[in-house]
């Protein structure tokens, strides 16, 4: 009985140090204050469609040139080979571009999904991936609501591709080369906070030329790249349908339920057990 | 073909523990008993050495090269059938341990070794196929040797506890090998271990059963609202009850008619009254889970929803697959028909691969331009992992006191 006992309150300890501590807003919320998130502005109403960002994002992190054709209409994919893409749409106003990329979420639906937190929110603001703790199991593109992860499928030793919002870079003090490097200025880095105020005082500024919203203030949360466009964002294959709570707290509830039941439950099913023990004699001459 | 000649004793022989050693005994036990070449062997060989095959490629050429799958979908019939589905039927170890030991159901207590066996294997099988679904299978101990604790993950927990619970379904099944090597001191020991592994088996199933269902909580937009709620948890571990058991009452069902000289006079007369008590918890499960179903359809409104060619497909596994084998059940014990609770465990198990199917690759991105279908290839490698399970489940029927009665001195002990 002894050893009953030392066996289970053993297990019960390293369960319960190792699952009852869902600290699931960790990934969003940085504890040093002085820190702010950096974050991205992207101006659909300057982009121009030159595609620089592409060659130079595919150049920086050693990956193939951008294929197929920038055409109004067709719709390019980021994937596995490139971590940006921009696209044209015919919209009610014209044609108007758009990039698309990791939105790096404050609360990052792919960081709450990684069991070995190989993808994370640094302090930095950037959502990026290490590659030593990652096991493959693609749990991050199951979460994300935008897709962001690719997984190379043809390789032996397959990496997660996305866009890093070039964290090497910006970690020392540098401008991510999207941003650095656009001709028409359409993509602005800075803090997150800056972004906004640069946003809402474009649409302010050109109420006409603007539809008023920002894409990635509220949405899923809050992302750390944000769009202002010319036309509804439903029209430039933006998802409009993601929810503006962020997507780490839809299984909040259920991560919260785990040590109630890991507390609770073995004592009740220690009680039944004593409980109906006595009655074992008993038992046997009833009907089920 | 030579070890024939031991093929006349039908029970299984225990080691005797005073005339030979357990390194012999196990050496001459590793030898195969019984036919090679019967109906299932010659299926089930050439498939296991096809998906062989397969799984090398996979290592070589990477996932891809055998899969459908695409960075739209990222997890296919690996995981939603072998590791999604194969836990749920591997559920009913923690029901009938907990019908067993917590209740003293003493009547089930015949089928406790064969179903806490059934559940470590599918455990050790279908969580192992996961480990084909990695893309870094190497970095598979990073969540467990605790240098990257990724607590925020719904996938954290249920590794945590497929790993936990496997240990505690071999701590259960344990004093069935000692029996079989003769270790009567470890068995005596191991035996007294089996209330707490059975506590600690029972609230683990609870919360991965439900944690396969969360793992899908974050992936809201992606399926389709009629299998997408936030009691996905809740409706995943209803579900497993039935889902346990109704595999318990196809897998009894098998065994009786293949595993015939193992089974015990005493446990084959047993059968029905065992049969019939498993389909009358069925059908209370069943109604529980039916009567979820529908709140969850009514609270989010999706009456919209029925009148379209998903909608029909929902009908179909609620009606079809929930409610029709919950009658059976019902009429099954009411008339003492054992032929239609078996039925009515087909019926449930389909709806069961149904349900999961829905949630995991069905309903997974239904509004795709390019919907994903398994390859042949990867059909090939799910038959291989559940080939290779029944493999060892025979060996094992064949050797350790799992359905047949345990040794004298065993009995002695007690």
């Amino acid at each position: 009985m002894s050893l009953d006992r030392r066996d289970f309150l053993k297990t019960i300890g390293i369960a319960g140090l190792t699952l009852c501590t869902p600290d699931i807003l960790k990934a969003g919320k940085s504890k040093d204050s002085d820190i702010e998130f950096r974050g991205m502005l992207y101006d659909s109403t300057r982009c121009v469609g030159c595609q620089t960002c592409e060659t130079l994002c595919a150049e920086t992190h050693g990956l193939p040139p951008p294929v197929g054709e920038l055409k109004a209409g067709v719709v390019r994919k980021t994937d596995d080979q490139h971590r940006t893409v921009v696209n044209c749409y015919n919209t009610s106003k014209g044609e108007v571009f758009i990039k698309t990329q990791c939105m790096h979420c404050n609360e990052p639906a792919c960081a709450a999904a990684c069991l070995t937190q190989a993808m994370y929110k640094t302090k930095q603001g950037p959502v990026i991936w290490s590659g030593n703790k990652c096991m493959g199991c693609r749990y991050c593109m199951v979460s994300c609501p935008f897709d962001a992860p690719k997984f190379e499928y043809h390789s032996a030793n397959p990496k997660i591709q996305k866009c890093t919002m070039c964290f090497e870079k910006i970690a020392k003090g540098g401008i991510p080369v999207c941003a650095e490097n656009c001709p028409a200025e359409a993509i602005k880095f800075g803090t997150r906070r800056e972004m906004l105020t640069e946003a809402r005082k474009r649409i302010v500024e050109n109420s006409k030329t603007y539809v008023d919203e920002i894409y990635g203030d509220h949405t899923a949360g809050g992302t750390g790249f944000l769009y202002i466009s010319p036309v509804p964002f439903s029209e430039l294959g933006l998802n409009t349908k993601i929810q503006n709570e962020s997507y780490p707290e839809l299984s909040k509830g259920f991560l919260y339920s785990v040590p109630t039941i890991f507390v609770l439950l073995p004592p009740i099913l220690l009680g039944i057990y004593e409980a109906t023990k006595k009655n074992q004699t008993h038992e046997n001459n009833e009907n089920e | 073909m030579k070890t024939m000649k031991t093929n006349n004793t039908a029970l299984p022989l225990s080691r005797d523990s005073s005339k030979q050693s357990i390194f012999k005994f196990v050496l001459s036990e590793l030898k195969p008993k019984g036919k090679i070449f019967t109906p299932f062997n010659i299926i089930s060989i050439p498939i296991i050495l096809t998906g062989i095959v397969l799984i090398v490629i996979r290592f070589i050429y990477g996932i891809g090269s055998v899969t459908n799958l695409s960075q739209e979908v990222p997890w296919g019939l690996w995981i939603g059938f072998d590791v999604v589905t194969g836990v749920a039927f591997a559920g009913g170890a923690y029901v009938i341990t907990f019908l067993v030991y917590i209740l003293n159901r003493e009547k089930y207590h015949s089928i406790v070794r064969v179903t806490v066996l059934n559940g470590f294997l599918a455990y050790v099988f279908y969580a192992g196929a996961l480990l084909l679904d990695l893309g870094r299978p190497w970095n598979v101990v990073n969540p467990i040797i605790g240098n990257s604790f990724g607590t925020s993950s719904v996938l954290f927990l249920v590794a945590w506890h497929f790993l936990l619970y496997m240990i505690a379904e071999l701590i259960e099944f344990s004093p069935a090998i000692a029996e079989w090597i003769g270790a009567k001191r470890a068995r005596k020991i191991l035996s007294g271990m089996t209330i707490a592994a059975v506590i600690f088996g029972i609230t683990l199933s609870t919360l991965h059963q439900s944690g396969l269902g969360a793992l899908y909580l974050m992936a809201k937009d992606k399926i389709h609202p009629l299998w997408y709620s936030e009691f996905i948890p809740v409706l995943f571990l209803v579900s497993s009850v039935f889902a346990g058991l109704s595999m318990v009452i196809f897998e009894g069902a098998i065994s009786h008619k293949v595993f015939f000289k193992q089974i015990s006079e005493k446990n084959q007369t047993s059968q029905k009254g065992i049969v019939l008590g498993l389909a009358k918890i069925c059908a209370g499960a069943m109604f529980a889970y039916f009567f979820l179903q529908l709140l969850v359809f009514i609270h989010q409104k999706r009456w919209d929803l029925i009148d379209t060619p998903m909608g029909y497909w929902y009908l179909l596994e609620m009606l079809g697959f929930v409610l029709l084998p919950m009658i059976l059940y019902v009429y099954s014990y009411k008339k003492s028909n054992i032929t239609l609770a078996k039925v009515a465990a087909i019926i449930t198990m389909l709806g069961i691969i149904l349900n999961r199917l829905n949630v995991t690759v069905i309903g997974f991105r239904w509004d795709a331009a390019i919907r994903y279908f398994p390859t042949w290839m990867e059909f090939v490698v799910t038959l291989t992992v559940i080939f290779t399970e029944i493999w060892i489940f025979r060996w094992i029927i064949k050797r350790m006191p799992v359905l047949s009665e345990p040794p004298s001195w065993a009995k002695e002990n007690k």
